[in-house]
């Protein structure tokens, strides 16, 4: 770890904006100052990512007064308000980390090694398994089509299965894959499966590729080993993949420690706050393009991302994934689906408008919940516990069909949801991304919700590999914002129903008592940082997590929304014949409990 | 602040035009610097590797994968016809043998005594470049491809559907905001591109494809008619490779949208002339839009110098006071007008957005307040 740093500059070079902020410590504790952000210039007529980073130091210098450029060359150390003590970056420029995985069977160590890269920050671009139903040729023309940053090969546990896994071998050896950058150098594989194996694997692919070997990441059924695998992953990342993206060497000789992959960062910094608080967490972030999932639960850590859920260059496959019409019951006014089809594609087409009707933004939000649904509903199917172990089940578990195939994700153990990204973060009003979040999510019991202000998360995770400090204090100070407490039933019951009494006592004494209806949602004044304490007694056939007409008593926090009890049971369901009335005048009557929209 | 980089599509009546053509994979390039080249001449060739075929011999024959290569009757590198025996069985009594047949005519790529299985390779299959527009070779570089240049009429679309095409370009409405017709298209305009209008259907379309239209330049289109052509919901803009017999380009959005009156016209007076189009649309870094390219010959170029090329590293300016912009989203969506005011500060939208914005000229003299992201620059 690097204590002794005052002055720190980080950038992003994301796809298409180049992010810099300015972090320093003042009075003893680190704060984020200030933030400059350029076009990306990885591709031509630049062809050099440093150009877009050198401007968007130099908005940093202007809006700072610091002087951090000498010419092209970074001053360090820092003195006076000249310098910066060291400079960190993470990419996703040029479609971040591309990989294809390998593995002999698709629910076991295929799954590891698509665990593995997802944890490292790579887009899986597609998962070949010897039993994934695919012929022999179509996985080999797969992979040569396909062109990825690099392949990650693994099967069999340590002492099983050698020829499947050769067989895989082999296959990528036919396909002979050029990789996406660098057409010139061979394609970087990585083996990690059966150590039996090595040998074989190597003699297939050792000339044809550029192979590394490393630990098997199922040595044994009932254990993964990912670190090395996902170590091996970043370190060929920056040897292979960004030393032939343009201007990427050049940004290496630059940074004081490895430019990591952008989702690879999140990935940390959302991993840091959990083990900090001892707290489980969910993060997303939901860009143009794609949506990430992060999750640490009981510790374990997963990351999974929907390379074709974003709000703009993938808003159209979100509408083809979810049917035109799960958007439309978000829409609480009337509209043409023809228009509605037409005013998403030209989103497509050019991706950076921005919403200027009232109406408009409310479309983006409706597209947004359900981007946010889909890609968390796919978190939640690969964040799952190891398959293939065998388990002693008790009688009643014989029967359960869910049994191994139970999600690691339990919404009632939930603590903590960070959103971030464009449509989340800047949200005209912060009601606006904290009701995405829960109809997006359907929390259960007692959540907080929270946003990261400018999207600084990537940088916060590069700094925590190395003052853990730093990106602690700058992550709670300056980058979490904190929405508010959600309070949510876990079950259904029926609309208009008497479900919940509650009383909040806030830290002066005061109370307010209030009963809800099933179905609504409502918001209750609690600032950011107050504390008050809820005691809610559901009615005999509702749930708050704890057993149905359990009451409970817990101290909550607020936020800049405040505190959010949410009637509306779950699995949210806005079927109109339910609700009995029209769904428009519910969903304005949800809108205005958090005054989320400018009438 | 007087300036602001918006991106714009580029539209331009006379325009000094590269194109690269190059090779999947390495191979032989076919003309010479100099050489004058019309859109069909092939410039370049390769050969693409033929797919690979495995088969499980040591599972067809019944014996260990030790003992493969004793069994195999041919060897890596040798060539195979279809139904051709490639590996077979010894035994004492001959009526036990058992044979492996080639399941396709190729080559053996590789014999494996661990998986027990031999991977097949079909012949390779020839790939040919044209030259796609009509110029002259200004480089040719060694197995890659070559470079062609000419002076042309340069209208970059908005979106598009379907790969590289050519043909004669034909006007089929009379104003660029009528919609083209069933009625429209005759059967002179096959293997012609057809162009003008605000919007087609389905019909339209339909009827463009029976008589064998090439490609259809229009203003807008309805989200519709692209999935009933495709047959599926468009996701992502990735096109260029659709198997559709067609390539439809179109210049403003989705939509009923007038054609900008300056590409109407300069389409208008290229009529009769051979246009390439390539519908290829690529929305992500390094944005791909489709093209009409309508080259001039040499007569009609001698006397007016043209402008550089787009492909020259040529950096986008942004937008001036006074430039002319089309407006590309809700409300005024296709709207042309002139940049009146270009205010610094941050103001507040309908949305309650703080949004960098520009006060925008209609030529009705009518003004309106547009977020700076939300206009494109008419690059002319």
């Amino acid at each position: 770890m690097i204590n002794d740093l005052n002055v720190i500059v980080a950038t992003d070079c994301g796809s298409t904006t180049t992010k810099a902020i300015l972090i320093e410590k003042k009075s003893n504790e680190y704060r984020q100052t200030y933030r400059g952000e350029a076009p990306t210039t990885v591709e031509s007529p630049f062809e050099d990512v440093t150009r877009g980073v050198l401007n968007a130091f130099a908005e940093l210098e202007e809006l700072s007064g610091r002087k951090i450029l000498d010419g092209e060359k970074i001053i360090t150390p820092a003195r006076g308000n000249t310098g910066v003590d060291i400079y960190i970056s993470t990419s996703s420029a040029g479609g971040g980390l591309q990989m294809m995985v390998a593995g002999v069977v698709k629910t076991m160590s295929a799954q590891s090694a698509q665990k593995a890269a997802l944890g490292a920050g790579a887009i899986v671009m597609d998962v070949i398994a010897s039993n994934d139903k695919r012929l022999p040729h179509e996985k080999i023309e797969r992979i040569r089509d396909l062109r990825p940053d690099m392949i990650l090969l693994s099967g069999g546990t340590d002492g099983g299965t050698v020829s499947h896994v050769v067989e895989l071998a082999e296959f990528i050896g036919a396909a002979n894959p050029r990789p996406r950058l660098g057409m010139t150098f061979q394609l970087p594989v990585i083996y990690a499966g059966n150590k039996e194996a090595q040998e074989r694997v190597s003699d297939v692919l050792k000339d044809k590729t550029a192979l590394k070997i490393t630990d098997n990441l199922r040595p044994v059924l009932e254990k993964e080993n990912l670190g090395p695998a996902r170590q091996e992953i970043q370190n060929l990342f920056l040897e292979h993949v960004m030393a032939h993206a343009p201007g990427y060497k050049k940004l290496m000789s630059w940074t004081g420690v490895p430019i990591m992959p952008t989702p690879g960062a999140v990935g940390e910094m959302i991993q840091t706050v959990a083990r900090k608080g001892d707290i489980n967490v969910v993060g997303v972030d939901i860009g143009g393009a794609t949506t990430d999932v992060f999750s640490v639960f009981d510790g374990v850590f997963n990351r999974t991302v929907s390379a074709n859920f974003g709000m703009s260059y993938s808003i159209s496959n979100v509408i083809a994934e979810t049917g035109i019409e799960n958007i439309i019951k978000w829409l609480p006014f009337e509209i043409d689906e023809a228009d509605i089809c037409n005013r998403i594609k030209n989103k497509m087409i050019r991706p950076t408008t921005i919403p200027q009707l009232l109406e408009d933004l409310k479309l983006e939000h409706a597209i947004a919940r359900e981007a946010l649904k889909l890609s968390f509903e796919q978190h939640k199917a690969l964040a799952v516990g190891l398959k293939g172990v065998q388990k002693q089940k008790d009688i009643s578990e014989t029967f359960d069909r869910v049994g191994e195939e139970e999600t690691l994700i339990k919404m009632n153990k939930l603590d903590l949801i960070v959103g971030s990204g464009g449509v989340l973060s800047h949200a005209p009003r912060r009601a606006q991304a904290m009701m995405m979040m829960i109809d997006a999510f359907q929390p259960q019991g007692i959540t907080m919700i929270a946003v990261d202000s400018i999207f600084m998360m990537p940088h916060l995770g590069v700094l925590s590999t190395i003052n853990e400090k730093a990106a602690t204090e700058v992550f709670e100070k300056d980058c979490l914002i904190y929405l508010g407490t959600c309070l949510s039933l876990t079950n259904s019951g029926k609309y208009g129903a008497q479900c919940l009494d509650c009383v909040i006592t806030y830290s002066d004494g005061k109370k307010r008592n209030d009963l809800l209806l099933y179905g609504e949602i409502k918001v209750f004044e609690l600032g950011e940082g107050e504390k008050a304490e809820v005691e809610v007694t559901p009615a005999r056939q509702f749930d708050l997590g704890v057993g149905k007409g359990q009451k409970i008593t817990k101290e909550v926090t607020g936020g800049v929304v405040g505190l959010v009890i949410d009637a509306r049971g779950r699995p949210l369901d806005l079927d109109c014949r339910k609700v009995k009335e029209p769904m428009d005048k519910v969903l304005s009557k949800w809108n205005m409990a958090f005054d989320a929209y400018p009438n | 602040m007087t300036h602001a980089y918006t991106p714009g599509l580029r539209l331009a009546e006379k325009l000094q035009i590269r194109k690269s053509r190059n090779l999947p994979l390495p191979g032989d390039v076919m003309v010479k610097k100099g050489d004058t080249v019309k859109f069909d001449d092939i410039v370049a060739r390769t050969n693409l590797p033929g797919k690979v075929h495995s088969v499980n011999v040591v599972n067809r024959l019944a014996i260990l994968p030790n003992d493969l290569r004793k069994n195999m009757l041919k060897k890596e590198g040798d060539s195979v016809t279809k139904d051709e025996p490639i590996a077979e069985t010894r035994p004492f009594i001959k009526m036990f043998k058992s044979i492996c047949l080639s399941p396709i005519t190729g080559n053996i790529e590789s014999i494996s005594d661990i998986t027990g299985q031999i991977l097949l390779r079909e012949p390779p299959k020839p790939v040919q470049i044209s030259a796609y527009i009509d110029g002259t070779v200004v480089e040719t570089i060694e197995k890659e491809g070559v470079v062609i240049e000419t002076n042309a009429t340069f209208i970059q679309g908005i979106f598009g559907v379907g790969g590289e095409t050519t043909g004669e370009l034909q006007i089929v409405v009379d104003s660029p905001d009528e919609i083209v017709t069933p009625e429209n298209i005759k059967d002179s305009h096959r293997d012609k591109i057809i162009a003008g209008g605000s919007i087609i259907y389905f019909d339209a379309i339909k009827k463009a494809l029976d008589t064998g239209v090439k490609g259809i330049v229009v203003g807008g289109i309805r989200d519709k008619e692209i999935n009933e052509l495709l047959g599926y919901d468009l996701g992502v803009a990735i096109t260029g490779s659709e198997d559709i017999n067609i390539t439809i380009i179109i210049t403003e959005g989705f939509g009923q949208i007038r054609m900008a009156q300056k590409t109407f016209e300069i389409l208008k007076h290229r009529e009769g002339s051979v246009a390439s189009i390539n519908g290829a649309t690529q929305i992500r870094a390094g944005v791909v839009r489709p093209e009409i390219i309508i080259p001039y010959n040499k007569e009609e170029v001698s006397g007016t110098a043209a402008e550089s090329s787009p492909s020259e590293n040529r950096e986008s300016v942004g937008i001036s006071i006074g430039n002319q912009i089309r407006i590309i989203r809700n409300p005024n969506f296709g709207m042309l007008g002139k940049v009146k005011e270009l205010p610094s500060e941050l103001q507040a939208i309908e949305t309650e957005a703080m949004a960098r914005v520009l006060k925008v000229e209609f030529p009705d003299g009518q003004t309106a307040i547009v977020p700076r992201a939300n206009v494109e620059a008419i690059e002319e």
